[in-house]
């Protein structure tokens, strides 16, 4: 800035003009609003609101002006500067937002494209449907109960009532293990775990047991020798076979919609007494593809049942094995197949889907089945 | 069992209106298995009548032999001649197993036959045939094409409908019977079931005086025979009759019911044997006398003995087997198979009829050891009626009299049958363990109608069981009996109420956990058997004396190949892995988790503990009992091959590496809160450079990295393939009960770099793990972030560059305090792994 300059001084006079002094305003004002950018209004600010401004400079010239101007110059001046700085803030905000904007739609990208870097894992469906039982029962107040695949006869044959000679045992057909006298088996059937589970656990006794078992049957559509069992056993004072029916009604509700009931046909097991096979009322149809030829059920043969598992009454002979007193204690178990549930659940029709461990298969079901 | 439903109603009087369907569902209900209801020709309709042939013309300008018969088909039937209807026609046949005057079976045009196949009159090899002379086959009889049914003489006459006469049209219910039902492998048995289930009549065709059917004696001495073993039989009746015919033919009823059984006639006497055990569910044998050297008796086998059954099959017999002998020796493996020496043949004119009760236990021991089940045994194993020998061997013996022209020469009979112990019940028993009231007097019904005798005792029931169910033996079985037959489908449906639980165990929680984190962590599950064999030890290069070589081997595995079970998860991971390569998959990470099983000598012991079962076993027992089983550890493991992070617009993919293995092991462990160390180690299957041994508190548990490129190569796996197997209880046995929590400082971090140079040889888990000693509680956390090895370390040395956080809970660090600190550790791992500040 000079110096106060006391003599008059006629550039100065006419800068600060009011014509001159309006149109360094207007022409402040016009640019700014023409301004298309930040960058722009960077320009226009140096130019219009910069130190070498019109308007800087006719503010400098202020003090030049004889005392009774300089106050209404002054005025004049700071007016039109204020003007220009309010218009460049507000124009910065407008050109700021613009060019966010802008920014936004340049960053914008194809969100359809794969996003997988990570394969995906699974896991398996039967170990997923095996986890879904239990916790039915869990919710039932059951506790979870396992043992050995590898299994002495005793337990697995013996203590459930199948005598060395009984036909129950060629009826199962059995791996052994070692030697055929030697009195170890595969386990064919999870069974062996109620007896462990007598054994073992103060009563009353409601325990399920999940578990893979064996059976020496050749690997086709419909046999594994390798599969997996659930098997239910209670035992209380006072319990009875409506009971057992009543839990297994529970159950087929939990696991495929309120409603859906069991129905008990007669049968024989060692190891219960009364026996009886499960059968699962279709939750498909419930029933209404039997004698409607034309609308048959895929998942129950349109015979309104499927076959799910067996059942009974613990043999006393079983509850004796296991020091159980037979007077004042009784008992149901029963028993289904995971693979079959699994099948007749999804409409799996070949069983070696199940054990071959193609990944496509095992990916269909993601973490729960 | 077979059972046609026109046999059944023979003895209870089935509403006709009832078929094969509605029966087989009654049965359902009372607790016997249909598995299938089967209506023999149930495809043939239209005109089927008996037909004579009268004349017989070959004709032979045919390649094969074709012949022109007139056959007389009835008044009214046949073709019509000068507008009259005749009785004959002429027909076109291809077969030629008949002659003139034979009684065929003639489908008339209009006829469908099986298969849709529809019979008209049609020209023919130069001949109008008017109508089909049938086989079997044709009718969906059976597989037999090979000739026409000839009819015996005198069955029919000519014009008799076809219909009834062969049997078309009825119902063969196939009953899978339980081990609990024998008397189920009778046409009685299942009638009587039949007559309970629709609450009607029946007439047991067991209730008859035996010798009543026989008549008088001839007087002359019958066959005799003996028990020398009262443990193996308790009954023996022997009938002998003489002046068989031998070529007599077995009637066509009764051959229509051995085929609709499923059985083959062969001769009239065994013929008669097989259906008689089919109407009574008694087996029979019939020896050729003129064969036998002295009485039969029933022994145990002697040693060294040998016996060629029936089916051409020599047989070495054991001590325990039970056989029928003369004295010169074994003649049949008792209720199992006939000895071929004293087969009945066409020229058998003296027959005895063989007909024991043998004890069920003996005859299923013979059969599993001779791996040999045979109509007999099935029926033996399950046990017999004690009462039928006698009735069935005179039913037998009357039926070769009366169809053979022999005459009834006596019987020689052993009897040591104890009588039927009677069970006492409670009266209530039945409804308490039902659930529902079942009325005394309903009960004793029920235990009438199975032929139980039932007395009555205040509130206890004495039953004394049938002879025909030796299954009936506790008061359970009787509670089942009427159970059953009060109908499961009453039953009420109630709840117990069991005790609060305590859900999972910890173990059974962790394990899911590790199931979630291995999909979480992009693993698919698999299930493999468990079957291996050691070839695969050996492609996987596990050295001999190694633990993973205790096999526990399986007396009958599926496959010679795979004669043991796995003591490690990988060839499963293996198999799994090619089978999805070879479908076309390139990117893989399979997890598996699963017991293995190891100890030698599992299940050879010779006489292995087995502890009555009227009682709990005693803890020693139990504890013998457990002696005898393999260690069963259960095992995580993986195996990833291809792209573990997948190439795409991004960038270029990432193949898994060894450190994907070990990582995989290192989430999990982070996932249990479990510390593990990783070491280098030397360990087949893996790559001896790029092996991780993963250890908890001290001891190994397993091991993960690349696997060895010949084990690779060996296995035609991708190169590079990497895996991890980890003891997964030894894993979960270090998760800490409850973890305490950690204290968390909210003064600023201070973060210093540290590079160090090391022998290329140390691991640089040690120098961290060096550092972070050193440093004190002051040293946060010390994470490896570079390594280099190059010209500017020198030959044989390592960079190791580290990123060091330090922060105090209570003040912020002072630049003395840091450098203190960065010194401390720095000298803890100069003195621990000589490494020395990079320059
Ligand atoms: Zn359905």
């Amino acid at each position: 800035m000079s110096a106060p300059n006391k003599t008059y001084d006629p550039v100065a006079v006419s800068a600060l003009s009011d014509d001159a002094v309006a149109a360094a305003r207007e022409a402040a004002l016009a640019a700014i609003t023409a301004a298309a950018d930040l960058e722009a209004l960077k320009a226009v600010r140096l130019e219009h609101a910069g130190d070498r401004s019109p308007l800087a400079l006719a503010n400098r010239e202020i003090g030049a002006l004889p005392p009774a101007a300089k106050a209404e110059a002054g005025k004049r001046v700071g007016q039109a500067r204020a003007a220009v700085k309010r218009a460049l803030e507000e124009r910065e905000v407008v050109l700021a937002h613009l060019r966010d904007e802008r920014v936004l739609v340049e960053e914008a990208v194809d969100v359809t494209v794969p996003v997988d870097r990570r394969p995906r894992g699974a896991r398996h469906p039967l170990t997923t449907l095996m986890e879904r039982i239990e916790d039915v029962f869990l919710a039932m107040g059951y506790e979870i109960a396992e043992g050995p695949e590898v299994e002495t006869e005793w337990h697995n044959f013996d203590a459930l009532n199948i005598a060395p000679d009984h036909p129950a045992r060629t009826m199962q057909d059995t791996f052994f293990v070692g030697s055929p006298e030697g009195g170890v088996v595969l386990r064919t059937h999870t069974s062996p775990v109620q007896v462990r589970s007598m054994l073992d656990r103060p009563l009353p006794i409601y325990v399920a047991c999940p578990g893979r078992v064996y059976r020496t049957d050749e690997l086709d559509a419909t046999h594994t020798p390798v599969f997996h069992q659930v098997e239910g056993i209670v035992v209380d004072e006072g319990i009875t076979m409506g009971d057992l029916k009543g839990t297994l009604d529970h159950f087929a509700a939990a696991m495929f919609g309120a409603g859906i009931v069991t129905r008990l046909r007669p049968s024989y097991f060692p190891f219960t007494e009364p026996s009886a096979e499960v059968d699962l009322q279709c939750f498909v149809c419930r029933g209404a593809s039997v004698g409607d030829p034309d609308h048959p059920c895929r998942t129950c043969s349109s015979e309104g049942w499927i076959e799910w598992g067996g059942c009974g009454m613990v043999n006393p002979r079983v509850l004796t094995a296991c020091g159980i007193d037979t007077t004042r204690y009784t008992g149901f178990a029963f028993g289904m197949g995971i693979e079959r549930t699994l099948m007749f659940r999804h409409g799996i029709t070949d069983m070696r889907d199940m054990v071959e461990g193609d990944v496509r298969f095992t990916l269909a079901f993601g973490m729960e089945s | 069992m077979r059972a046609p439903l026109s046999w059944i109603r023979r003895y209870v009087p089935v509403p006709q209106d009832q078929g094969g369907r509605d029966v087989a569902a009654r049965l359902v209900a009372a607790g016997l298995e249909v598995e299938t209801v089967e209506v023999l020709g149930s495809e043939v309709t239209g005109p089927l009548v008996v037909g004579r042939v009268r004349s017989v013309e070959e004709l032979t300008e045919f390649t094969k032999p074709i012949r022109y018969c007139r056959v007389a088909v009835g008044a009214g039937n046949g073709e019509v001649l000068d507008g009259t209807t005749t009785d004959e026609r002429g027909i076109v046949c291809g077969a030629s197993n008949f002659a003139a005057g034979d009684l065929v079976v003639v489908a008339l045009p209009g006829a469908v036959l099986a298969g849709g196949f529809a019979i008209a009159s049609r020209q023919t090899y130069g001949r109008v045939s008017d109508g089909m002379i049938t086989s079997e086959r044709e009718l969906g009889l059976g597989e037999d094409h090979s000739g026409i049914i000839v009819l015996p003489a005198g069955t029919a006459e000519p014009g008799d409908s076809g219909y009834p006469l062969l049997g078309l049209g009825d119902a063969v219910l196939d009953i899978a019977v339980t081990p609990d039902r024998g008397y189920a492998l009778s046409i009685r048995g299942i009638a009587r079931e039949v007559a309970t289930a629709y609450g009607l009549p029946f007439e047991d065709p067991a209730l008859v005086d035996p010798e009543s059917l026989l008549g008088q004696p001839s007087g002359e001495p019958p066959h005799a025979c003996s028990i020398a073993d009262p443990s193996a039989a308790d009954r023996f009746v022997l009938r002998t009759i003489a002046g068989l015919d031998p070529t007599a033919p077995s009637p066509q009823w009764m051959r229509r019911a051995l085929v609709a059984c499923g059985m083959r006639p062969v001769s009239l006497a065994v013929d008669v044997t097989n259906y008689v055990m089919l109407e009574l569910g008694q087996p029979l044998h019939a020896f050729d006398r003129a064969k036998l050297r002295g009485p039969l008796t029933v022994r145990r086998a002697a040693p060294g003995e040998v016996l060629e059954t029936l089916d051409h099959t020599r047989r070495p017999l054991d001590p325990d087997d039970v056989v029928i002998a003369d004295p010169h020796g074994p003649l049949a493996v008792a209720g199992i198979m006939g000895g071929l020496d004293s087969e009945i043949d066409d020229d058998s004119h003296a027959v005895v009829i063989e007909a024991v009760h043998f004890a069920a236990h003996a005859i299923a021991r013979g059969s599993r050891r001779h791996k040999l089940s045979s109509e007999a045994s099935r029926r033996f194993e399950r046990g017999v009626d004690p009462q039928l020998p006698a009735i069935a061997s005179a039913r037998a013996a009357a039926l070769l009299v009366a169809l053979g022209g022999a005459t009834y020469v006596g019987t020689d009979r052993v009897d040591a049958v104890p009588p039927t112990e009677p069970v006492t019940i409670p009266a209530d028993l039945p409804g308490r363990i039902a659930g529902m009231p079942i009325p005394v007097d309903r009960v004793s019904a029920h235990l009438a109608a199975v032929g139980a005798d039932v007395q009555v005792q205040d509130a206890a029931l004495v039953v004394t069981p049938p002879s025909w169910r030796p299954d009936l033996r506790d008061p359970f079985d009787l509670v089942e009996e009427v159970v059953r037959l009060e109908g499961y489908d009453s039953l009420p449906s109630t709840l117990p109420q069991a005790r609060p639980g305590f859900g999972l165990t910890t173990d059974q929680r962790l394990r899911r956990r590790v199931g979630r984190a291995l999909a979480g962590a992009g693993l698919v599950e698999v299930l493999s058997y468990p079957f291996t064999g050691s070839a695969e030890l050996d492609a996987l290069g596990v050295p001999a004396d190694d633990p993973r070589r205790a096999l526990v081997r399986l007396a009958n595995p599926l496959s010679d190949e795979a004669p043991q079970l796995r003591t490690t998860l990988l060839p499963g991971l293996v198999a799994a892995a090619r089978r999805n390569l070879s479908r076309g998959a390139t990117d893989l990470a399979l997890a598996e988790v699963g017991l293995v099983f190891r100890g030698a000598g599992v299940g050879e012991s010779a006489d292995p503990p087995r502890p009555p079962v009227t009682r709990r076993p005693s803890d020693v027992e139990v504890a013998a009992l457990e002696a005898q089983l393999p260690a069963q550890p259960r095992h995580v493991a993986g195996l990833l091959t291809g792209e573990r992070d997948r190439g795409g617009w991004w960038g270029p993919g990432r193949r898994a590496d060894w450190s994907d293995a070990i990582g995989v092991v290192s989430g999990l462990a982070e996932e249990l809160g479990v510390a593990i160390d990783v070491a280098p180690a030397v360990h087949m299957p893996w790559h001896p450079g790029r092996c991780a041994a993963i250890s908890v508190a001290g001891a190994v548990i397993g091991h993960a990295g690349e696997l060895h490129p010949r084990v690779v190569e060996a296995l035609d796996l991708p190169a590079r393939t990497v895996a991890f197997e980890v003891d997964l209880d030894a894993l979960l046995a270090h998760v800490p009960a409850a973890a305490p929590a950690p204290v968390i400082s909210t003064m600023p971090v201070a973060k210093e770099d540290l590079a160090v140079v090391v022998g290329a040889e140390v691991p640089a888990e040690r120098v961290r793990a060096a550092l972070l000693r050193g440093g004190g509680a002051l040293l946060e956390s010390v994470r490896l972030f570079d390594t280099y090895e190059g010209a500017q370390v020198g030959e044989g040395r390592r960079s190791l560059a580290f990123a060091l956080r330090l922060r105090a809970p209570d003040r912020t660090l002072s630049t003395a305090e840091v450098a203190e600190v960065r010194a401390a550790a720095l000298a803890a791992a100069q003195a621990e792994c000589g490494a020395v500040l990079r320059a």
